[in-house]
């Protein structure tokens, strides 16, 4: 398999600091990682419910999430291990959580599609598809009218441009100025349906149609998705309203678990493997001596040690217990 | 008689209509290519040609608003849903529009359609892809609503479902699509609306259901019998609109007790409906309160042994039945 990089950095000094590329690559090749642990143990039945790996994606999650700063806040769809785990949680928890344990995210209660961790500022984990994108405008409103400033990254896949609610939210966003960016993953389908069946257009022409700048960008590419982030960020940052973003994108697995694949050639996938996110940034690395093999032998190998880790700390977990059923339906008055 | 899966049934049934009717068409989100997420629909795009079974984008509401022009404008659609979790997303459509038109045009319109959807928890799926709304469809004047519990019904209501001038939800309890069974291979094989179904005879307790709970009242009974000496009658209702309450009461008044199971949530849920029913038609017949079997009052939780305490299972049923001597 010959490798086309789709790092696209101008030749000579690297384009971020060498810690910074190293913990973009350690952080991509550790959702790799983490993504086919949960695969394997969901063949295992240790994970059950409907799983969504991350695989083929990590460039998305890794560029854009460190273009944020630690008070922004990432709203995301159902596939939303990887930006989780970007956003600082704890991916011991993560795990946890698919193993539906006490110690996860969320006790047990949510399980894959809904990971939860307000004190990272990440505000979920959304199953219905596109439900999040109006949320995203309220959070973006709170944000301005409370003057604190931070940023909504509101993640999403190109299935989510068909529905009401994606138009809905944009204009709203348009009309109340609200500093939310929107970044659609466009990963070429929805379950089976190729997002060129879906859509009668271009998805960055539905966002300029509502007057807001829009860019489609490479998302195998995790500096173009960092760089273009940051102006995003900047943008919102500065008052000047929402901004979109279309990640050009694939995933490797199948949509969930259970996808029985028949409507894609195994020849797509290896196309777009030669364009691997991580082998890519690899290679950039390497080109500029920042990473050699010995380097990146270290690196898997704490990949590795840090995903069994998830593991071990997932299986240790107790279960939550039968009489916590009835906790939370409603919030206790008085607590605020 | 073929034995078959429920949902080589319901592939059976939208087969023989798409044939039968030049006027039916699919539609729905990854009915075509994907081969539908239950795999109900698998095959038939190859069949029929992507004019007849439409892949949409995700667009619930408008692939129902679409269903009821389509409907108006003289054809005879089936739109699928993927899951009742989704279709809140259309709820406007199918119960502002499709549920009214008829009775607001003083009948000059009607609209029949098919909508599909897919239902039930136990799949660990948690809050948000684990609901049972049968009885919220149930409850709005001018739909029907079926949901069968086995292949044989499955095909022949569906069958059925193409031929009503109004709209139909139809809800499949996603437990049920494995569920085998005999049915027949007559292609006019149908099964009428509003008749109950008696799966099991008996004389001490009637045990009353639809979809995915009527398997556990047909458990719940057979270990009656076996550990207790209590012999349960267990009537599956097959379409909660229009509802078979005669075949309800009949058994009610012989075995003079009644045990409602469903999926749902019990608070304002649609087997207080049936035990009011109960209550009204047949009240001095009865010697014990009307007991319900239902979903925990809360949001469905992801893990395993939290969804099962929430769900109700046949031991509840059980002990609900045994409270009540
Ligand atoms: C409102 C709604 N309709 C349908 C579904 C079922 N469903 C889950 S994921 C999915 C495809 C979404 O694709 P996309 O938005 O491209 O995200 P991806 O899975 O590719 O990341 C569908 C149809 C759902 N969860 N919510
Ligand atoms: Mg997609």
């Amino acid at each position: 398999m010959t490798l086309e990089t789709a790092v696209t950095g101008a030749p000579g000094e690297p384009e971020l600091p060498a810690e910074q590329l190293e913990r973009f690559l350690y952080e991509m090749a550790f959702i790799r990682r983490f993504e086919e642990k949960a695969g394997e143990m969901y063949t295992r039945g240790k994970i059950r419910g409907f799983l969504h790996l991350y695989t083929g994606q990590e460039a998305c999650a890794v560029g854009a999430i460190h273009a944020l700063e630690e008070r922004d806040k990432v709203i995301a769809h159902y596939r939303d291990h990887g930006h989780a785990i970007a956003k600082g949680v704890d991916p011991k928890r993560v795990m946890a959580e698919l193993y539906g344990r006490a110690d996860g995210t969320s006790g047990g209660r949510g399980g894959s599609m809904h990971i939860y961790d307000t004190s990272k500022g990440m505000m979920g984990g959304y199953a219905i598809v596109t439900a999040h994108l109006p949320v995203a405008v309220g959070l973006g409103l709170a944000s301005s009218m409370k003057g604190e400033g931070f940023v909504t990254l509101c993640i999403f896949g190109d299935g989510s441009v068909g529905e009401g609610e994606f138009h809905e939210a944009l204009n709203l966003s348009v009309l109340w100025k609200v500093p939310v960016i929107f970044f659609c993953e466009n990963n070429l389908y929805g379950m089976g349906v190729s997002f060129a069946e879906s859509l009668s257009t271009e998805i960055p022409k539905l966002a300029a149609a509502y007057n807001m700048p829009a860019v489609s960008i490479d998302g195998m590419d995790v500096l173009e998705v960092h760089r273009e982030t940051k102006k995003a960020v900047e943008h919102c940052r500065s008052g000047k309203g929402p901004y979109f973003i279309e990640a050009m994108t694939y995933r490797y697995r199948g949509h969930s678990m259970s996808d029985p694949e028949l409507y894609r050639l195994k020849d797509e996938i290896e196309e777009y493997r030669r364009r691997d996110a991580i082998e890519s940034l690899r290679l950039y690395m390497q080109e500029r001596g920042l990473v050699d093999e010995q380097r990146w032998r270290q690196i898997e190998e704490r990949v590795e040690r840090d995903v069994e880790e998830c593991v071990a700390f997932a299986e240790a977990s107790p279960q939550p217990g039968i009489e916590t059923l009835f906790e939370h339906v409603t919030k206790e008055s008085g607590d605020d | 008689m073929t034995e078959m899966r429920m949902r080589d049934a319901l592939r059976e049934a939208l087969r023989e209509e798409l044939k039968r009717d030049s006027r039916v068409f699919l539609m729905g989100e990854d009915i075509g290519a994907y081969g539908g997420s239950y795999a109900v629909t698998k095959g038939l795009l190859e069949e029929f040609g992507p004019e007849r079974v439409r892949d949409t984008p995700i667009a619930e509401s408008g692939i129902i608003g679409a269903g009821i022009g389509a409907a108006l404008g003289g054809l005879r659609p089936m739109v699928e849903l993927m899951t009742i979790n989704f279709s809140l997303l259309a709820l406007d459509q199918i119960v502002n529009t499709a549920a009214k038109l008829h009775y607001m045009t003083n009948g000059q319109m009607n609209v029949p359609m098919v909508v599909r959807m897919a239902s039930g928890g136990g799949s660990q799926l948690a809050a948000t892809h684990s609901h049972s709304l049968e009885g919220l469809y149930a409850h709005f004047p001018g739909l029907k609503v079926v949901c069968p519990s086995n292949p044989a019904d499955a095909k022949g209501l569906l069958k059925r479902a193409f031929r009503d001038d109004n709209t139909v939800v139809f809800i499949e309890h996603t437990a049920n699509y494995g569920f085998r069974g005999e049915v027949p291979d007559d292609p006019d094989y149908l099964v009428e609306f509003g008749k109950a179904n008696i799966l099991r005879e008996g004389s001490d307790v009637t045990i009353v259901g639809y979809s995915g709970s009527v398997h556990q009242a047909l458990r719940a009974a057979a270990m009656l019998e076996e550990q207790d000496e209590v012999s349960a009658e267990v009537v599956d209702l097959r379409t909660l609109r229009p509802l078979d309450m005669d075949t309800v009461i009949k058994s009610v008044k012989k075995t003079n007790r009644a045990v409602i199971v469903e999926d749902a949530w019990k608070f304002g849920g649609f087997g207080g409906e049936l035990s009011a029913q109960i209550m009204e038609r047949a009240f001095d017949w009865l010697d014990a309160p009307v007991a319900r079997v239902c979903s925990k009052d809360v949001p469905m939780p992801y893990n395993r042994d939290l969804e099962f305490a929430a769900l109700p299972s046949e031991e509840d049923i059980v002990e609900a039945v045994l409270a009540m001597f």
